[in-house]
């Protein structure tokens, strides 16, 4: 088969339509400015509509996951894993108002007490977040964790050793450091 | 002349300080500090409130070495597109710096008030413990505290009169924070904790309502049922402002007469908000009594009140100024408001559907608002489609608009008759409204609505720009033309570093510039920083899009630069370039 004058055309792409095979990646970029169905990283996982854009229409986040009625609500279900439990359970977190509510809540899930406390627990959470890596959850504000994260994954702190893992940081507070 | 100047030169200072004392805005107190050394010297020390818009331009020692009487204390800390998720939760704006120096200073701090900061549970703290004489906090958009924060303030504050939260997602702690208010605390006036997601204790909540006399302004979260706000409104008749929380109940006959007693007693009540979860519209008339002294209802978060409930509660607000509904309204339901509300000044209409579902208003409802409602002057409408002819209707019927926000829920929609761009609309508004402060565009718009802004639009101090324009001229006119321009963000339109470089100098006189998703380059943004030492210009390159490479032809994908008195922050994350 030849690859003829049509070959662009058809040939399946990551790149937005119309943009031609330009190597330099500078066509691709040109077209960011008015082309309004791009969509970042963030909004992939809820993009249901093809016409969607980070921060279009100029809501402010606040009033985007607090004003809309229930049904369309912006749900966040994450995949939880425990080792050593048979199967996996899925939490909202969306519904979540922070660490130590999603914490509780996921004792009752499994059953299982003190995750997350200082030393005493046998286990230690940690979620995937979108770039593929594995992070110990509490570091970083509630928000910023809820929408980067995509798993979690309760795991036995014996697997963890060597790791300096601080678990009392959870509900120490996020007190930034200027 | 001559005499009457040398009169001037010996009046004692107190009596400048007295006359000094009338000047209440900041604005004006700082032309004042301009006219010479003894003026200068009288005016900051006696000057009480200090406004800072940009939390970098100024450091906190040098805010307090130049005002030591400060008492009132207002900051800004992220650039305004933060709020459309376009900047990084830590990219900056911590309080911490400011309330340490004011400790450290001995500053008599009683109120404080921000704006997109983050503010940590050590700051409030901080601020809990370390000033006495502590009144007021409001915080807007803020975050990164939590409720023991709150509880701190709660505990500490012996004269606390205002506490104010809006917008404002706080990590619950679940450590019944209301309940830390002593009962020696009788001194609130306004305490507004309706985006609070957690519990509060009831009882506690009543008892604190019951002994805070002075209280004006209540705003209730979701967690306060309708019961408890019967009894609290019982306890506290004389108060101006009411946030209802969720009204969410179906209430049996005996619970909703005792609401509508309740409300018959609030004579007072000028502002309504809430309604943040109305299941059922059977509660809804309890509040009819209350509707004809309201100037200010709020109904942006009430998305289970629908269009039909929603038209006949308006209808019974015939002294409304501000408004603040969803688009669930619709077009007739604006058509109510405009014969119902001529006293209305302000209007505001929310998308209940982000994607652009059904609910929507469009080019007439705004219409309708315009004609019947001469005395507006200050509008946000996210609409499904516009027309030129409407805008130029509108532009006819007020010309008295401070502020213009449209945002067309399809950020590139053309005229939805002509299929034009909407350039002559715009510009009709430009031309009419000579005292136009602020104003957003949105639709299909070319370089030709950009040089009717400059031209017409010269009071102008806010702009913002999405998806628009066709080249760097575009940028040029606003830049050229709008000479009080303070603020101007723009993003995904295609101005780049000509339009960047060729008036450098006119940053200085500007608060900031923010542009994302632009034609800028590295290279024209490492230009400008080494040419204009007092601006700040940070590449915020979240993305890790960009390498610390020497390409200084590739694209800056965003780019916030701000004048600044004292130089590069040192607060700035990985993330941040401060070229």
């Amino acid at each position: 088969m030849a690859k003829d004058n049509l070959g662009l055309e058809t040939e399946l792409t990551l790149a937005l339509p119309g943009g031609g095979g330009d190597p330099s990646g500078s066509m691709e970029k040109k077209e960011k400015k008015r082309v309004f169905s791009e969509f970042s990283s963030d909004e992939t996982t809820m993009a249901a509509n093809k016409n969607e854009v980070v921060g279009w229409p100029p809501v402010c986040s606040y009033r985007r996951k607090n004003s809309f009625s229930v049904e369309e609500g912006t749900k966040m279900y994450v995949k939880v894993s425990m080792d050593g439990a048979p199967f996996l359970r899925k939490i909202d977190l969306s519904t979540r108002e922070g660490y130590s509510c999603l914490l509780m809540d996921l004792e009752k899930l499994f059953g299982c007490y003190g995750i997350g406390e200082e030393d005493s627990s046998e286990y230690v959470p940690i979620y995937e977040d979108k770039d593929g890596d594995w992070m110990l959850v509490g570091d970083v504000p509630w928000q910023m964790f809820s929408r980067s994260c995509k798993r979690l994954r309760i795991m036995k702190r014996l697997d963890a050793k060597g790791i300096g893992l601080h678990a009392k940081d959870f509900h120490k507070g996020i007190s930034i450091e200027a | 002349m001559r005499s009457f100047q040398s009169m001037l030169n010996y009046f004692p200072e107190e009596v400048l300080e007295h006359v000094f004392d009338f000047l209440t805005s900041h604005r004006d107190r700082n032309a004042v500090s301009l006219v010479c050394k003894s003026w200068y010297t009288v005016e900051r020390f006696s000057r009480e409130k200090v406004f800072i818009g940009n939390c970098y331009a100024i450091s906190p020692e040098r805010l307090i070495s130049r005002f030591p009487r400060v008492r009132s204390l207002t900051l800004k800390g992220k650039p305004h597109f933060a709020d459309f998720n376009l900047v990084p939760h830590d990219w900056g704006g911590y309080v911490q710096p400011w309330i340490e120096s004011m400790a450290k200073g001995g500053v008599n701090l009683e109120e404080l008030r921000l704006k997109r900061m983050l503010v940590s549970d050590e700051s409030l703290e901080l601020l809990a413990n370390f000033f006495p004489n502590f009144k007021s906090l409001v915080l807007v958009s803020c975050e990164g505290f939590t409720t023991d924060g709150l509880a701190a303030i709660a505990s500490n504050c012996r004269f606390l009169r205002e506490l104010d939260l809006q917008e404002i997602e706080v990590e619950d702690r679940r450590g019944q924070w209301l309940s830390c208010f002593p009962d020696s605390c009788t001194s609130l006036v306004s305490l507004n904790f309706a985006c609070l997601k957690g519990e509060v204790n009831l009882a506690s909540l009543e008892r604190l309502v019951a002994r805070c006399r002075n209280l004006r302004s209540l705003r209730v979260n979701h967690a306060v049922p309708i019961d408890a706000l019967q009894r609290i409104l019982m306890q506290a008749p004389q108060l101006v402002d009411l946030g209802t929380g969720s009204f969410g109940q179906d209430p049996d006959s005996d619970s909703y007469n005792k609401l509508e007693t309740a409300m018959q007693q609030c004579t007072s009540i000028t502002s309504l908000s809430g309604f943040l979860e109305v299941v059922t519209a059977r509660c809804l008339p309890a509040v009819y009594p209350i509707c004809r002294h309201l100037t200010s209802l709020n109904l942006s978060y009430a998305a289970g009140i629908y269009s039909d409930e929603l038209v006949k509660l308006i209808r019974h607000c015939n002294k409304l100024e501000r408004l603040l509904v969803l688009d669930t309204i619709g077009d007739k339901g604006l058509g109510v408001v405009a014969s119902t509300c001529k006293e209305l000044q302000e209007l505001r209409v929310f998308p209940s559907d982000i994607h652009g579902g059904n609910a929507a208003v469009t080019e007439e409802g705004l219409v309708a608002i315009s004609a019947g409602c001469p005395k507006l002057n200050s509008i946000l409408y996210f609409c499904q489609q516009m027309t030129n002819a409407a805008l130029i209707m509108v532009a006819k019927n007020c010309p008295n608009f401070i502020r213009f926000r449209l945002a067309t829920l399809n950020p590139t929609i053309p005229d939805a008759v002509t299929m034009q761009p909407l350039d002559e609309g715009f510009g009709a508004i430009v031309k009419s409204c000579k005292g136009l402060k602020r104003l957003s565009v949105s639709g299909l718009l070319t370089d030709q609505l950009f040089l009717y802004i400059g031209i017409y639009a010269e009071q102008l101090e806010m702009l913002s720009i999405a998806f628009a324009g066709d080249s760097d001229k575009g940028m040029f006119y606003v830049l050229n033309g709008c000479k009080k321009l303070k603020k101007l963000e723009i993003r995904d339109s295609p101005f780049g570093d000509v339009a960047l470089l060729e008036d450098m100098g006119k940053y200085e006189t500007m608060r900031s510039l923010w542009m994302s998703s632009c034609e800028v380059t590295l290279g024209a943004c490492k230009t400008l920083a080494q040419k204009m030492p007092r601006l700040n210009v940070e590449i915020i390159n979240d993305s890790d899009q960009m390498e610390a490479s020497d390409d200084d032809k590739q694209r800056v994908e965003k780019m916030y630069l701000y004048r600044t008195l004292v130089g590069p922050r040192k607060d700035a994350p990985d993330f941040v370039w401060t070229l």
